[in-house]
C-alpha cells in the first residue's frame, strides 16, 4: 500500500475519534462480546436459583430484576449491536466502498451505547433496585407499580434508540449510494440485502418504542394515565404498541443472522446459494408480515375474534417464506462438495436449532393451542432456540468466518469445533426440556416451581452452566488468534468463499477499495 | 440478597417425591379416561395435530439434510454442482406448505369460535387478580354474592427450605375456587392492580386479568376433581406465589357448599357484634397476617418489600391511624385498602396481632366493634 494512505491514530483517541468502519466495527463487537457476557450472568443467576424448587439464591423481587435485565441487555446491547458490528465490518468490504457513508454519526452511534448500558446496568445500585416487570415492561406494572429506577431505564432505551436509528440510516445510505460501480442490487451478497431490509424496519420501529417509554414516562411524572384504567387510559395499548415494535424487533434480530448464514453455507458447500433471487424476496416478505402480526403476543388480553383470527392466519403465513429460506440452504448443501470447518458447523448448527424454533413457532400462532402455551416456558424454549441458536449460532459462525479476514490470523480449529459441540450439546440439554415444564404447566418468569417440574429444570441449569463455560473458550480462541494465531496471507482463506471481501489482503489494510474494484459478470453472491 | 441461612437448609432438606415428569400439554382426559373438558380435548388434540405434521416436515427436511452431509461432502471426492437456481421448485416450496397452512387453519378456525362462545352461562363468577392473590365473587340473581380471597396456602418454611415440601407445593390455597360438574360456568375475569393472568392447564382456560377491562372465558367441566394452576402474567415479586385451585364437584356438594359459605358470612356478621378474647384475636390475627400481610412485611414482620411493623411508629401508635394504614391502604404504594378485602372481624385481629407480636407488645386490643365506629368515623 501506498504512503499516502494514513494508519489509524495512536492510543486511546484512535478509538474514541475514530471514523473508521473497521475500528467501530471491533468497538461493537467487543461492547456486544462484554454485554453478553453480562446478560449471560445474569442467566446464570436465574438457573442458579432455579436449580432446585424453594428459594435458595435471592430473593423474588431480585429475581424478576435478573430476568428482565438479562433480556434487556442480550436483546439490546449483545445481539443487535453484535450484527451493527458486523455490518460496520463487512458492509463496505461487501460492496466495495471505501468507508460507511456517514462515519462521524457511525462514531457517534457508538459511542452513545456505553454510557446508555452503564445508566441501566447502575439502577441494580438504585433504591428500590433494578427494573423488575420484565423486558417486555408491561404497563401498569412497569409505571404505577414500577421501582423509582425505571426513569433511568426509559432513558437508556430513548439512548439505545437513537443509536440504532442512526446505525440504520447510516447502513440504508451506505448500501444505497457507496456500491461500487456494476453491484446493481440484485447482485449484493445476501448479508448486505437482509442489513438493508433490516435497517429499513429499524427506522421504522424504533420510534414506536420511543413513543411507548415516554408515554410511560409522562404517566409516571406528569400525571397522563395513557395505560391507567383509572385515568380513562388503557393497558392493552401499551402492548399494541410495544408489539407493533416488538415484532419487527425480532427480525431485525433474525434476518442478519439468515443473511450471514446464506453466505456461509455456500462458501462450505462449494457452490452458489440456490435461489438467491426467492432468498432476497423471502426475506421482503418476512419483513413486510412482520409488520402485521404484532398481536399474536397478545392471544390472551381478550381481543374480539375476529382479531384473534387476523392476527393467526397473518402469523401462520411467515411460515412460508421462513420455509423457503430453510429449504434454499438445504438446496444449497445438496449436492455440493461439504467441509465442517467451525462456522459450518455453527451453521448447520443455527439450520436444524432453528427450524425447529420455527416448528414450535407455527404452533405458538395457532391461537386456541396458544391459550395453553401463552406466557409458560414453552414460549421461553421457542424463543432461545430462535435467539441463541439463530441468532447467536450465526454471529458466532459469523466470527469465525471472517476472523481471520480482519486479523490476518488462525484461529485454532480444534478449539473452535469444541466450542460448538459443547454449544450445542450445552444449549439444547438447557432448552430442550424446557419445551416440557412449559407444556406441562410452568410459567415463565417465576422464581421457585412446583416439584413436579424439578427434573426438567435441574436439567436446565446444568445445560445453561455447560452453555455459559463454553462462552469462555470462545474468548480465549478469538483473544489467541488475535494475539498469536498462524499467519494467514491468502485473500482468499476459504477456497469456497466469494465475495469482494475475499479479494482484499489478509489483513485488509486500514483503507480498502479507495478506488472502486471492478465487479466481473458473476455475481457476488 | 444472598440467603446463606436459606442455602444451608436447601442442602440439608430432602425434596418431597416428586410428582411424575410430564412432558406434554393436559390431554384434557382425566387418568380414569373421563373427559375433563370438551374444549381441552380438543385442543389437545389441535396440539398434536401441529406437532406431527411438523415431525413430518422436519423429517423429511433434516433427513435430505442429513444425508447431503453423509454424501455430499469433499472427503469423499465429490465434484460440487454448479445449480442455484430453479423457478419451478420455489413455487412448489411456496405453494405446497400454503395449503398446509390452510389445513391448520380450518381446526384452529373452529376452536377459536368454541373458545369464544361464552353465551348461556348457568354460573357467573368474577375473577379479581391482585398482587399476589385472587379473588373469587359468585354473582347471584338475588344479590347473594359469595365473594373470598384465595391465597396460596404453603408455609414461607418450605419455600425456605426449613420444612419438607408438600405434594401440591406452591399450588395449594387456603380457599379454592369451587364450581358445579357438568354447569357451564363464565368467568369473568379482571384485576385491582397489575395485570394477572388466570390460568388452570387441565381445564384449558387461560384468560389475562387486566385492571379497567373484565375479559370472560368459560368452563364446562365433565369430571369432578381437584385443578391447579398458577398466574402466568409477571404481576410483581410474589408473580410465582399465587396458584390457582379449583375444586369441581357435584351439585348437592356444591349447594352444601354455597350454604356454608352464606353460613360463614353470617357467622361472621355475629362475630363483629361480639367481644373477641385476645386469645382468638391473636390466633385469627396471625392466620390472617400470614395469608395477606407476610410477602411484604416478613414473617417477623420485619418488612421487605413493605415497611417493617416490629418496632413500627404506626403499630405502636395510634390505634386510628394503624386501622386508616389497614383500611384504606397507602395511595401511590403497594399497600392495599384491606377494608374491603377483609371482614371487620379480621380487620381488628389482625391489628390486635401486629400491635402485639413481633415484641410490639401494646397490649392494645381492636374488636370488630372498633373496626365499625372506625370505618363509620
Amino acid at each position: 500500500m501506498g504512503d499516502h494512505h494514513h494508519g489509524p491514530a495512536k492510543g486511546l483517541s484512535r478509538w474514541l475519534y475514530t471514523t473508521n468502519h473497521k475500528d467501530i466495527g471491533t468497538m461493537y463487537l467487543w461492547f456486544s462480546f462484554a454485554m453478553f457476557l453480562l446478560g449471560g450472568a445474569f442467566a446464570m443467576i436465574i438457573r442458579a436459583e432455579l436449580f432446585q424448587p424453594g428459594m435458595q439464591l435471592v430473593e423474588p423481587g431480585f429475581f424478576n430484576q435478573m430476568t428482565t435485565l438479562h433480556g434487556l441487555i442480550m436483546v439490546f446491547g449483545a445481539i443487535m449491536p453484535s450484527f451493527v458490528g458486523l455490518a460496520n465490518w463487512l458492509i463496505p468490504m461487501m460492496i466495495g466502498a471505501p468507508d460507511m457513508a456517514l462515519p462521524r454519526m457511525n462514531n457517534w452511534s457508538f459511542w452513545i451505547l456505553p454510557p446508555a448500558f452503564l445508566m441501566l446496568a447502575s439502577t441494580l445500585l438504585m433504591e428500590g433496585g433494578a427494573p423488575a416487570f420484565g423486558w417486555t415492561f408491561y404497563a401498569p406494572l412497569s409505571t404505577t407499580y414500577a421501582p423509582p429506577s425505571v426513569t433511568f431505564f426509559i432513558f437508556a432505551i430513548h439512548i439505545l434508540g437513537v443509536s440504532s436509528i442512526m446505525g440504520s440510516i447510516n447502513i440504508i445510505a451506505t448500501v444505497m449510494n457507496m456500491r461500487a460501480p456494476g453491484m446493481s442490487y440484485m447482485k449484493m451478497p445476501l448479508f448486505v440485502w437482509t442489513w438493508l431490509i433490516t435497517a429499513f424496519l429499524l427506522v421504522a420501529v424504533m420510534p414506536v418504542l420511543a413513543g411507548a417509554v415516554t408515554m410511560m414516562l409522562m404517566d409516571i411524572h406528569f400525571g397522563t394515565s395513557f395505560f391507567s384504567a383509572a385515568g380513562g387510559g388503557d393497558p392493552v395499548l401499551f402492548q399494541h404498541i410495544f408489539w407493533f415494535f416488538g415484532h419487527p424487533e425480532v427480525y431485525i434480530i433474525i434476518l442478519p443472522a439468515f443473511g450471514v448464514i446464506s453466505q456461509i453455507i455456500p462458501a462450505f458447500s462449494r457452490k452458489p446459494l440456490f435461489g438467491y433471487a426467492s432468498m432476497v424476496y423471502a426475506t421482503a416478505a418476512i419483513a413486510f408480515l412482520s409488520f402485521i402480526v404484532w398481536a399474536h403476543h397478545m392471544y390472551t388480553v381478550g381481543m374480539p375474534l375476529a382479531g384473534e383470527l387476523f392476527f393467526m392466519y397473518a402469523t401462520m403465513l411467515i411460515a412460508v417464506p421462513t420455509g423457503v429460506k430453510v429449504f434454499n440452504w438445504v438446496t444449497t448443501m445438496w449436492r455440493g462438495a461439504m467441509t465442517f470447518e467451525t462456522p459450518m458447523l455453527f451453521s448447520i448448527g443455527f439450520l436444524v436449532l432453528f427450524t425447529i424454533g420455527g416448528f414450535t413457532g407455527l404452533m405458538l400462532s395457532i391461537a386456541p393451542a396458544d391459550f395453553q402455551y401463552h406466557d409458560t416456558y414453552f414460549v421461553v424454549a421457542h424463543f432461545h432456540y430462535v435467539m441463541v441458536a439463530g441468532a447467536v449460532f450465526s454471529m458466532t459462525a459469523a466470527i469465525y468466518f471472517w476472523l481471520p479476514k480482519w486479523t490476518g490470523r488462525m484461529y485454532n480449529e480444534t478449539m473452535g469445533k469444541v466450542h460448538f459441540w459443547v454449544s450445542f450439546i450445552g444449549f439444547n440439554i438447557t432448552f430442550f426440556p424446557q419445551h416440557f415444564v412449559g407444556l406441562a404447566g410452568m410459567p415463565r418468569r417465576i422464581p421457585d416451581y412446583a416439584l413436579q417440574f424439578a427434573d426438567f429444570n435441574m436439567m436446565s441449569s446444568i445445560g445453561a452452566f455447560i452453555y455459559g463455560a463454553s462462552q469462555l473458550l470462545f474468548l480465549y480462541n478469538v483473544i489467541a488468534a488475535i494475539t498469536s494465531g498462524k499467519r494467514v496471507t491468502d485473500e482468499k482463506i476459504w477456497d469456497g468463499a466469494e465475495g469482494l471481501e475475499w479479494t482484499l489482503p489478509s489483513p485488509p489494510p486500514y483503507h480498502t477499495f479507495e478506488v472502486p474494484p471492478t465487479i466481473e459478470e458473476q455475481p457476488a453472491h | 440478597m444472598l440467603n446463606a441461612r436459606a442455602l444451608a437448609a436447601a442442602a440439608l432438606t430432602p425434596l418431597a417425591a416428586n410428582a411424575q415428569n410430564q412432558i406434554n400439554m393436559p390431554t384434557g382426559v382425566s387418568d380414569a379416561g373421563v373427559v375433563i373438558t370438551e374444549l381441552g380435548a380438543e385442543i389437545y388434540g389441535l396440539h398434536m395435530l401441529i406437532f406431527w405434521i411438523s415431525v413430518a416436515i422436519g423429517v423429511g427436511v433434516f433427513g435430505i439434510m442429513l444425508y447431503s452431509i453423509y454424501a455430499h461432502r469433499k472427503s469423499r471426492g465429490v465434484k460440487p454442482s454448479q445449480f442455484h437456481e430453479h423457478t419451478g421448485v420455489e413455487i412448489a416450496w411456496t405453494v405446497i406448505p400454503f395449503f398446509i397452512l390452510v389445513a391448520m387453519a380450518v381446526p384452529a378456525t373452529s376452536t377459536l369460535l368454541e373458545v369464544y362462545d361464552n353465551d348461556d352461562a348457568e354460573l357467573s363468577i368474577l375473577v379479581t387478580g391482585y398482587q399476589w392473590k385472587w379473588k373469587y365473587e359468585y354473582l347471584d340473581a338475588d344479590g347473594e354474592n359469595i365473594s373470598f380471597f384465595s391465597n396460596l396456602a404453603t408455609s414461607q418454611e418450605q419455600i425456605y427450605n426449613t420444612d419438607v415440601k408438600g405434594e401440591n407445593y406452591l399450588l395449594e390455597v387456603d380457599q379454592p375456587l369451587v364450581i358445579p360438574v357438568d354447569t357451564k360456568v363464565r368467568f369473568l375475569i379482571t384485576a385491582s392492580d397489575v395485570i394477572h393472568s388466570w390460568w388452570v392447564p387441565e381445564i384449558a382456560v387461560k384468560r389475562d386479568a387486566i385492571p379497567g377491562f373484565i375479559n370472560e372465558a368459560w368452563t364446562r367441566v365433565l369430571a369432578e376433581g381437584v385443578y391447579r394452576g398458577q398466574c402466568t402474567e409477571l404481576c410483581g415479586s410474589y408473580h410465582g406465589f399465587m396458584p390457582v385451585e379449583v375444586h369441581v364437584v357435584s351439585q348437592d356438594e356444591f349447594d352444601d357448599w354455597t350454604a356454608s359459605k352464606r353460613g360463614a358470612a353470617v357467622a361472621d356478621a355475629t362475630l363483629a357484634t361480639q367481644e373477641l378474647s385476645v386469645d382468638d384475636l391473636m390466633a385469627r390475627g396471625a392466620d390472617i397476617y400470614n395469608a395477606s400481610c407476610l410477602a411484604c412485611h416478613g414473617a417477623k414482620g420485619e418488612g421487605g418489600l413493605g415497611n417493617a411493623i416490629a418496632g413500627s411508629a404506626i403499630a405502636m401508635g395510634g390505634v386510628d391511624s394503624h386501622l386508616n394504614v389497614i383500611v384504606n391502604g397507602v395511595a401511590g404504594t403497594a399497600m392495599q385498602a384491606f377494608g374491603a378485602q377483609l371482614s371487620d372481624v379480621d380487620v381488628a385481629a389482625v391489628t390486635t396481632y401486629q400491635r402485639n407480636a413481633f415484641g410490639n407488645n401494646t397490649g392494645d386490643v381492636v374488636q370488630a366493634s372498633d373496626v365499625v365506629s372506625y370505618k363509620e368515623g
